[in-house]
């Protein structure tokens, strides 16, 4: 919302105020915040009316006119135009030398064939205007001002009243009373403590009967609580006067004619939405606020067809729509320039079904910005007498006696209990009794003889003690407000154990050398066929947002595999040749339709560049180890391998089963999932379920005493079939080994000639203690030769020779 | 004898003063003084002295043995540190010659940034609580006083899955579910992902991260607010930081506040990071209005509460000078390592 402080100045004795950034500060302080302000005019410089007093011909150009100027000074000065649209005697705007014009151009003395010139004569577009802002000026060419209107040497800054301040507010929702001027002069009278001079406008009423000219039927009173009307006759549709017409410019309105021009002039100053409808175009002298039938179209002002719907609000002659209520008027009732007789409407009209109807038709004015933040009903008919005001003061016409004013009943006041104790409790602050009466009454609330408030009926937004305190609160200044500690019951802050896991396992990512990563929770629907998934999958069923920004992200994520790999991808196409990155990403999971889904973290992992399928397993087994509990030789988790993950690689994919269920799965991305990412490199991934391993996590650690008795090791490398596993023989091992194996480590593993085709040699140290004695080397061999049968037994192999 | 001995002495004494090797010096210890050494040899013919001569001799024996034996360990130890001096030498390194590159992971500048918001508040007692991202319209908007025609649900532009569940535009549905939950006095943060469907740009994304507050008790009060605010501010970003209120208006505090914070590079002289303002907006905050109380069935006669909201997009931002908030959700190395 625009303030031009010229017009302000109709309301309090602008000249009070500070200067402008201190007016700006305070307002912003007591709750109008403001964007920023603009002197309006400032570009414009040294620019003055002039008189021509004669005109020669250029001696070396056709087309050059040498002009006498009488500029107000003693001598007239010299100026070389080519304007066809002046003559002798004629007013213009002079740029004498250093002006400055509102496109930026400095103008210079300077000689124009060989002839001094000492300016150069303007047209409007000089000055940032158009015709609507100036209409006696020719659209091309140079302005040339009615004779009783300046002297030579006039600044033509004040001529055209160019010059103003105009401030910027950003208006919260909750105060539509202040998308106004007077709603402003009442913060900037209340901010300041200054007087307001705010009198009820006066109608001078010149004949004839309203009910003669128009009735008006309001059918749905939900929608349209109010309906005002009045009639102007012996209209005289011209310009409206120049005051009217820059205010209108400063605060961002194109001056159109006067009844249009008053309309917004009073939507601006009372910040009531107004209307003028052509009374020749409505049928049947009447009026009628009823709700569209559907199929029903109205050709709106800006020329388009609009398709209404029975929920829609419409404003009808007897037989059809003639405008959409407190949006837009019609075409067919719009006023032009032979327009005799003028239907005023000022109405009330419930905020949501504007905002509804505006949302879904697409439009938005500044009439339906207003209306749908709610307006007070009761500002309907002072605005509609205004306007009438304006009309006879503008004399562009008659208005003829009575006013139409159909209503539900006016509602009661609004009283609350002036509760100052408690409001001082509640702020913290110990402000007098009489500072917050003060204050609440410098805002037009009224104490009435009972000690309560009256909240005024444009305060809509005040119905509680906290709102009172509000009100008190910013015009005592919330930087008054005293900070303190809260007392009460000492609380300890601390992690859920969830929140602390997560810690952990970031901590440990980090160690491993990976960077955290944050990516979208949506995803386009084209990741689960990049990733392959077969159209079965569960993933596949995702919560779709319904009005997504785009395709790219329009459902909710059920694997983070897809968001790692673009970042991958992103990585690798700028050249970053070591790729190691996690992210604990949450996963959405549909259930029903009615109930939300299962928010599930995944800890997902990627590394491209940086070490194979086992550098990734490392990591895992890393954390796998840190987290859960140890039970002797063997991990308690197996990576079992998987070929039927599509977005694996078939042989390098495994799941990462704990008792029985899958932790998660490892594995080297399918080259064709790698094609569809666009990464150049082979990228290993895996991902786990956050919620098991918390699950499995090791609770109450316990100290395991350090051994008392030295360990053997031995190695053993055995032959077998290329295709047995290494974890089936580690498993055999552990299970014979018993007790007394302390650990299995796996060294080498060998396929070549010396243990023949198909084959493979794989060599194992074991490390072999007894908690309470030392091994001799009788009891190691006995164990040794134990292992050695049961691998024979069980997996067929025997010890390399 | 007593000339032998005195030779041997002078022999010793030389050929320790002409050792320069280590193990020559061992050699020498055998010859002059093993068992089988010259001065064992020489003192194997004592028996052949007379009574009076043969203390005298046996004296002056141990007394060059002993001067022998000193000057052979001084000898050691001087030729000891020679060698040591030598071998470390040999094994002078190029310290400028880099170290060999461990790569630690790092945390991502949100979380980075969240973790210390937490850190402050976990300090004052505060409890850290999360809520579902996909949410019912009820707790986002509802339940904080914004029914379903309420204009501001416009500059909440809303990313909905069908018209009773949403992306949540806040993480203020998490507050609501906790005084649904839990009697006052309630002391709770909560961190989360937001959703509102800007485009994406320099300055704007439809995913963000907020970190909200809430205070629910007897005898809450603005001052409060101001008192846990300006905490924070001097902890997060440095003891001389001041805090400004500016009234504002949101459907779910009353009265609300937007809160500036003295902008951490000029300390409010004015500079390009706060565009001259000498002011950085930071948070939203406010009283809890007493619909939304009463909506989870606290009685607001008896408790009040303040709350706050922070963008922590725009504090990453700030803090670090980064000018494109793409940055952030491009993850790329290059960037993430820098923090």
């Amino acid at each position: 919302m625009k303030l031009s402080l010229n017009w302000l100045n109709e309301y309090l004795d602008a000249s009070k105020l500070p200067d402008v950034k201190a007016y700006c500060d305070r307002m912003t302080d007591t709750g109008s915040k403001v964007e920023g302000y603009e002197m309006a005019g400032e570009d414009i410089t040294n620019v003055v009316v002039g008189r021509i007093l004669c005109m020669e011909k250029h001696p070396d150009a056709d087309k050059l006119q040498v002009c006498q100027v009488d500029i107000g000074k003693e001598n007239p000065i010299q100026i070389v135009t080519a304007a066809t649209n002046v003559q002798t005697g004629n007013m213009v705007p002079v740029a004498l030398h250093k002006a400055t014009l509102h496109s930026g151009m400095k103008i210079k003395e300077g000689k124009l064939r060989g002839v001094l010139s000492s300016g150069m004569f303007c047209s409007i577009a000089e000055f940032g205007l158009t015709q609507n802002d100036v209409p006696y000026a020719p659209e091309n060419g140079v302005l040339v001002f009615p004779s009783d209107a300046c002297q030579p040497g006039d600044d033509v800054k004040k001529v055209l009243e160019l010059e103003d301040i105009v401030v910027e507010f950003e208006i919260t929702s909750n105060r539509p009373d202040c998308l106004s001027v007077l709603g402003l002069a009442k913060e900037t009278a209340a901010s300041f403590n200054l007087p307001l001079n705010i009198s009820a406008p006066v109608v001078k009423e010149e004949g004839g009967r309203i009910e003669d000219y128009v009735s008006v039927e309001v059918e749905n009173q939900i929608l349209c609580p109010r309906y005002c009307a009045r009639v102007v006759k012996n209209v005289k549709i011209q310009p409206s006067p120049l005051w009217m017409r820059s205010r209108l410019r400063h605060m961002g309105i194109r001056p159109i004619n006067n009844m249009v021009d008053i309309t917004n002039y009073v939507m601006l100053e009372y910040g009531q939405p107004m209307h003028a409808f052509d009374y020749r175009h409505i049928d049947g002298q009447k009026i009628i606020v009823r709700n569209a039938k559907n199929g029903e179209t109205l050709n709106t002002l800006d020329g388009v067809e609009r398709k209404l719907t029975e929920k829609m609000l419409m404003i009808c002659d007897a037989s059809h729509p003639v405008g959409l209520a407190g949006i837009m008027g019609g075409e067919n009732s719009e006023i032009s320039e032979d327009t005799t007789t003028v239907i005023f409407e000022s109405a009330g009209f419930l905020g949501s079904s504007i905002r509804t109807t505006a949302r879904d038709l697409g439009i938005r004015t500044e009439s339906s910005g207003r209306f749908e933040k709610g307006l007070d009903p009761e500002n309907a008919l002072p605005a509609l007498n205004r306007a009438c005001e304006l009309v006879t003061l503008l004399g562009a016409g008659e208005i003829v006696n009575g006013v139409i004013d159909v209503r539900t009943p006016k509602a009661d006041d609004v009283k609350l209990h002036f509760t100052p104790d408690a409001i001082n409790q509640f702020l913290g602050t110990s402000i007098a009794v009489e500072e917050m009466k003060e204050i609440l009454k410098k805002l037009h609330f009224v104490f009435d003889t009972d000690g309560k408030v009256i909240v005024p009926t444009w305060r809509s937004d005040v119905r509680t003690m906290n709102d009172l305190a509000e009100e008190v609160a910013r015009i005592y200044g919330y930087n008054r407000i005293v900070s303190s500690l809260f007392a009460g019951d000492v609380f300890v802050g601390k992690r859920t154990p969830m929140q602390q896991f997560r810690l952990e396992l970031s901590s440990l990512c980090h160690a491993a050398g990976m960077y955290e990563i944050l990516t979208y929770s949506f995803i386009s629907p084209k990741t689960f066929d990049m990733l392959r998934l077969p159209a079965s999958a569960s993933e596949r069923k995702a919560v779709v947002i319904s009005n997504p920004l785009g395709e790219n992200t329009g459902i909710m994520r059920t694997t983070a595999i897809g968001s790692i790999l673009e970042a991958v991808a992103h990585n690798r196409s700028f050249r970053n040749p070591v790729v190691k990155l996690f992210e604990l990403a949450t996963v959405y999971l549909p259930t029903s339709p009615d109930n939300l889904p299962v928010e599930a973290q995944q800890l997902v992992m990627a590394t491209c560049g940086s070490g194979d399928f086992f550098a990734l397993k490392g990591i895992c087994e890393g954390i796998l180890h840190h987290i859960l509990p140890k039970s002797g030789s063997l991990a308690p988790y197996m990576f079992v391998a998987e070929t039927e993950n599509a977005t694996f690689h078939p042989g390098r994919c495994a799941h990462i089963m704990l008792n029985g269920e899958v932790l998660g799965t490892i594995g080297q991305i399918h080259p064709a999932v790698q094609d569809r990412f666009d990464i150049d490199g082979a990228t290993y991934v895996a991902v786990l379920s956050v919620e098991k391993l918390v699950a499995n996590k090791e609770q109450d650690k316990q100290y395991h005493a350090l051994p008392k008795y030295p360990a053997v090791t031995r190695d053993l490398a055995f032959v077998c079939d290329k295709a047995l596993e290494v974890g089936t023989m580690q498993k055999v091992l552990a299970e014979a080994g018993g007790k007394r194996l302390e650990s299995i480590t796996l060294f080498d593993i060998y396929t070549g000639e010396q243990v023949g085709p198909g084959k493979k040699s794989v060599a194992f140290k074991l490390t072999l203690r007894d908690a309470e004695q030392t091994l001799t080397d009788e009891m190691c061999d006995q164990l040794v030769k134990k292992l050695l049968r049961t691998m024979e037994e069980k997996c067929g192999v025997i010890l390399r020779s | 004898m007593r000339e032998q001995l005195t030779k041997i002495h002078e022999q010793a004494l030389q050929a320790l003063n002409e050792t320069t090797v280590l193990e020559a010096l061992e050699n020498m210890k055998v010859k002059f003084l093993g068992k089988k050494g010259e001065l064992t040899a020489i003192l194997r013919g004592m028996g052949s002295l007379s009574a009076e001569e043969r203390p005298l001799i046996g004296q002056l024996a141990n007394e060059i043995r002993a001067s022998i034996e000193t000057k052979w360990e001084e000898k050691k130890a001087v030729l000891q540190e020679k060698m040591l001096e030598s071998k470390l030498a040999m094994e002078k390194l190029d310290v400028t010659i880099p170290g060999k590159p461990v790569q630690w992971g790092k945390e991502h500048p949100i979380t980075k940034v969240t973790r210390e918001i937490e850190g402050i508040f976990l300090g004052m007692g505060f409890a850290i609580v999360e809520g579902p991202e996909v949410e019912y319209d009820y707790y986002n908007f509802e339940a904080l006083n914004l029914p379903a025609d309420h204009p501001a649900r416009d500059t909440q532009d809303t990313f909905y899955i069908n018209p009773k569940i949403l992306l949540r535009t806040q993480t203020s549905p998490v507050q609501v579910r906790t005084m649904e939950k839990q009697a006052p006095p309630i002391r709770i943060i909560s961190p989360g992902r937001v959703y509102r469907s800007d485009a994406v740009d320099a300055t704007h994304s439809p995913m963000f991260h907020q970190v909200e507050g809430l205070v629910v008790d007897k005898g809450i009060t603005m001052g409060n607010l101001k008192g846990t605010l300006e905490l924070f501010a001097k902890n997060m970003f440095g003891e001389s930081t001041r805090i400004r209120f500016r009234p504002h208006h949101f459907p779910f505090t009353e009265p609300s506040a937007e809160v500036d914070v003295s902008c951490f590079v000029c300390e409010g002289k004015g500079c390009s990071l706060c565009k001259g303002e000498g002011w950085i907006e930071i948070l939203g905050a406010g009283m809890v209005h007493p619909n939304v109380l009463r909506g989870c069935n606290i009685d607001p006669d008896v408790y009040t509460g303040f709350a706050f909201g922070m963008g922590i997009e725009r504090i990453v931002m700030r803090k670090y000078n980064i000018d494109d908030m793409r940055l952030l959700y491009e993850n790329d190395v290059r960037f993430l390592s820098q923090f």
